[in-house]
């Protein structure tokens, strides 16, 4: 099987691990993984606020990029969900783009859906340890609808303890671009986010969002906390 | 709404809230506990999702011809003896009330609750005529003591703990200070009782007006909507257009979903239908009611894109879930109407130019959408006020040329490796530019990006 691997900006730019966990992953399980040249970002940072032709103009570079029929597989329900929802909207009125944005909304995968649903990555299971717990972030849960997957992912870590978030669905504060124009806001969320881990007494907190997880980190350096924040991908992938 | 609008200082607002701790504990218990409640109150109904298609879809309905459902209305209310008004505006329908008020020789006035009241700003308008006006809700009846407005739709001083009461009581009421709920109850009850007993006129809202009977429906808990509506002689109810049911036989549904979303009760503790003012051989009932219908905008934002959040029923279980609204209260968005449901309709409502910070404030988390009863897109139209923002220049200049920076560098592969090459030499740079708030919670950007690694 091959798939594109979409490894969102903010994995290229500030956590490349995360990308080498999900190759990693991806090829464990029989996939040969590509990375289209040229990719960049999906246009969310402008999309979230309001500047459509901004937007447009990335997600009509995203959907150059992206072309053929293999799935297209990324680290971020977030990306997979802007994909998948808001470019067909984008080019409602512009039926070419349109059906390229509806082709590449119906092969567009968040990783964990990807390993469960496609590849039953769990069903092997995977290496672990400690006690990690697991914020689930919102356009993965409530725009992608991805609840389980992660989920079964983190029961088929083997010698690993899950431990449930307290309130694991509210929002951690990130948001996009909300972080930068109501930073005291998303700062307080991430602080009540940092206080509901620290409070299940895990030694590691996973997501499959590296925004959120980006947002959550700083509360907890912030307290000096020792707990670890690592994506999915990379907890799955250290033991394989 | 008592004060000016202050939706346009919605960041420095928000900062204050957000450094405010007594206001965080109190705002965090009480979202808290109304978001279990409602989960609780749902969670042995069987056909939910059935029971909110339904409700939508009666909205919906609605919306589509809202204007021969008002008709409808006015019609029907009229045969059943109430004097129907219609205002196109707050400065209408306000003058409208006072008129009957004043014609009829009304000083004392009892108000049970009513958001659209507080939207066009009654209150004061009936002082300044020299009226006394007593808010009769006790949460209500708290906050004007203290001369604020409502911080939610349903409990306006979600704000306050009950030792912020107690020491508002007895400073103002001249009672020994206590922060028992029971003595403060009474103290309140023993007020307002007089104060219904001696009323010339009650004023009121309604959640749903059926426009095949005329009558108004209210949902109350305290019992002091009932004495408002039917304890004086004169009834005066305002409500906003949108409140239409088309029959009474559509209730059924509504008084399910509205108190389990609004505050985890199966049924509030009265729901009261008036169909009309008392008649003879009835055993209570105002001798005379009057319906003031206000557009104040409403029209307008039908023909508009954004129309679907008039199907709201003012439940206010998207504030409760709200990681922003739980986080600031109420009363930093500015105007009458907090949370998704709020910073939209004060959008819309107040205009762009008034309003316009507040469409940042959500982090398009999508927990409102989750629990709305009647599917109100509260996301998609937070997009799309976001987006009439930037198209009508209301947007950071700075932020304009940014996004503008980002779309050709993100749609440009070289302009975008480029950027990631110039991020990383001068991040010390960039770091200081965007500030410890932002940049600053940002980790450095990799030595390598993941493109240069990648398969």
């Amino acid at each position: 099987m091959r798939a594109q691997l979409f490894g969102t900006c903010l994995v290229d730019s500030f956590f490349p691990e995360v990308g080498e966990a999900t190759v990693k992953l991806l090829r464990r399980f029989g996939v040969t993984v590509t990375f289209p040249k040229g990719q960049t970002c999906c246009g969310q940072p402008a999309y979230n606020v309001g500047y459509q032709a901004e937007a447009r103009s990335v997600a009509g570079h995203f959907l150059s990029v992206f072309r053929g029929e293999d799935p297209i597989v990324t680290p971020s329900g977030s990306c997979a969900a802007m994909v998948k929802h808001h470019y067909p909207a984008l080019f409602r009125d512009d039926p070419k783009m349109r059906a390229a944005a509806e082709q590449a909304a119906g092969r567009v995968f968040e990783l964990s859906q990807f390993l469960v649903q496609v590849l039953r990555a769990h069903e092997k299971g995977f290496p672990g340890k400690g006690k990690v717990t697991y914020h689930s972030s919102c356009h993965l849960t409530r725009a992608l609808g991805v609840l389980e997957e992660p989920l079964i992912l983190l029961q088929s870590l083997r010698g690993a303890e899950f431990v449930p978030l307290p309130d694991a669905a509210l929002c951690c504060g990130f948001g996009g671009m909300f972080m930068a124009k109501l930073p005291e806001i998303s700062c307080a969320l991430a602080e009540e986010k940092a206080d509901s881990i620290v409070a299940t007494g895990a030694d590691t907190v996973t997501g499959c969002d590296a925004g959120c997880l980006m947002n959550i980190s700083d509360a907890m350096k912030k307290r000096g906390s020792p707990v670890r924040v690592a994506h999915l991908a990379s907890l799955l992938a250290e033991g394989i | 709404m008592s004060g000016a609008q202050t939706s346009l200082s919605f960041r420095s607002n928000a900062g204050k809230a957000v450094g405010n701790q007594k206001l965080r504990a109190a705002m965090k218990h009480a979202a808290d506990t109304f978001g279990t409640k409602r989960i609780d109150a749902f969670a042995p109904v069987a056909d939910v999702e059935a029971m909110r298609d339904r409700a939508s879809a009666i909205r919906e309905e609605v919306l589509k011809n809202l204007p021969r459902y008002v008709d409808q209305f006015v019609a029907s209310a009229t045969r059943a003896g109430a004097t129907v008004h219609r205002a196109k505006d707050a400065t209408v329908a306000k003058e409208i009330i006072r008129k009957i008020l004043a014609d009829r020789g009304a000083r004392r006035i009892v108000k049970g609750k009513s958001m659209v009241s507080e939207e066009v700003d009654l209150n004061a308008h009936l002082e300044a005529a020299g009226m006394e006006v007593v808010e009769t809700d006790l949460g209500e009846y708290i906050i004007q003591l203290e001369g604020e407005a409502p911080s939610h739709i349903i409990v306006p001083a979600i704000h306050k703990d009950r030792r912020q009461v107690g020491k508002l009581f007895s400073e103002r009421l001249g009672v020994p200070y206590s922060d028992d709920p029971q003595v403060l109850t009474r103290t309140a009850r023993k007020v307002l009782r007089e104060k219904f007993l001696s009323a010339d006129a009650g004023v009121s809202g309604a959640n749903f007006a059926a426009a095949d009977t005329g009558s108004l429906v209210l949902f109350t808990n305290e019992g002091n909507g009932r004495m408002v509506t039917t304890v004086p002689p004169l009834h005066v109810a305002i409500l906003s257009i949108e409140k239409m049911i088309p029959s009474l036989a559509d209730f059924p549904d509504f008084i399910r979903l509205l108190p389990r979303s609004a505050t985890g009760q199966t049924i509030t503790s009265y729901v009261s239908v008036i169909t009309g003012p008392r008649k003879p051989g009835d055993a209570t009932g105002a001798k005379e009611l009057h319906i003031v219908l206000l557009d104040n905008g409403r029209t307008e934002i039908l023909g508009g894109e954004s129309r679907d959040i008039l199907k709201c029923i003012r439940c206010g279980a998207c504030m409760n879930v709200c990681p922003v609204y739980r986080t600031v209260g109420g009363h930093a968005y500015g105007w009458t109407y907090p949370g998704p449901m709020g910073l939209i309709l004060t959008t819309l409502l107040t205009g762009m130019a008034k309003s316009h910070p507040v469409v940042d404030a959500s982090t398009l988390c999508g927990a409102c959408v989750d629990v709305c009863p009647v599917r109100v897109p509260l996301v998609d139209i937070i997009l799309q006020l976001r987006r009439r923002k930037v198209r009508e220049g209301f947007s950071d200049p700075k932020e304009k040329a940014g996004m503008a920076l980002f779309g050709k560098v993100a749609a440009s592969p070289a302009l975008f490796a480029l950027g990631q090459r110039l991020a990383g030499r001068f991040w010390p740079v960039v770091r200081v530019l965007g500030g410890k708030d932002v940049a600053g919670r940002m980790p450095a950007p990799a030595k390598t990006p993941f493109r240069r690694k990648a398969p």
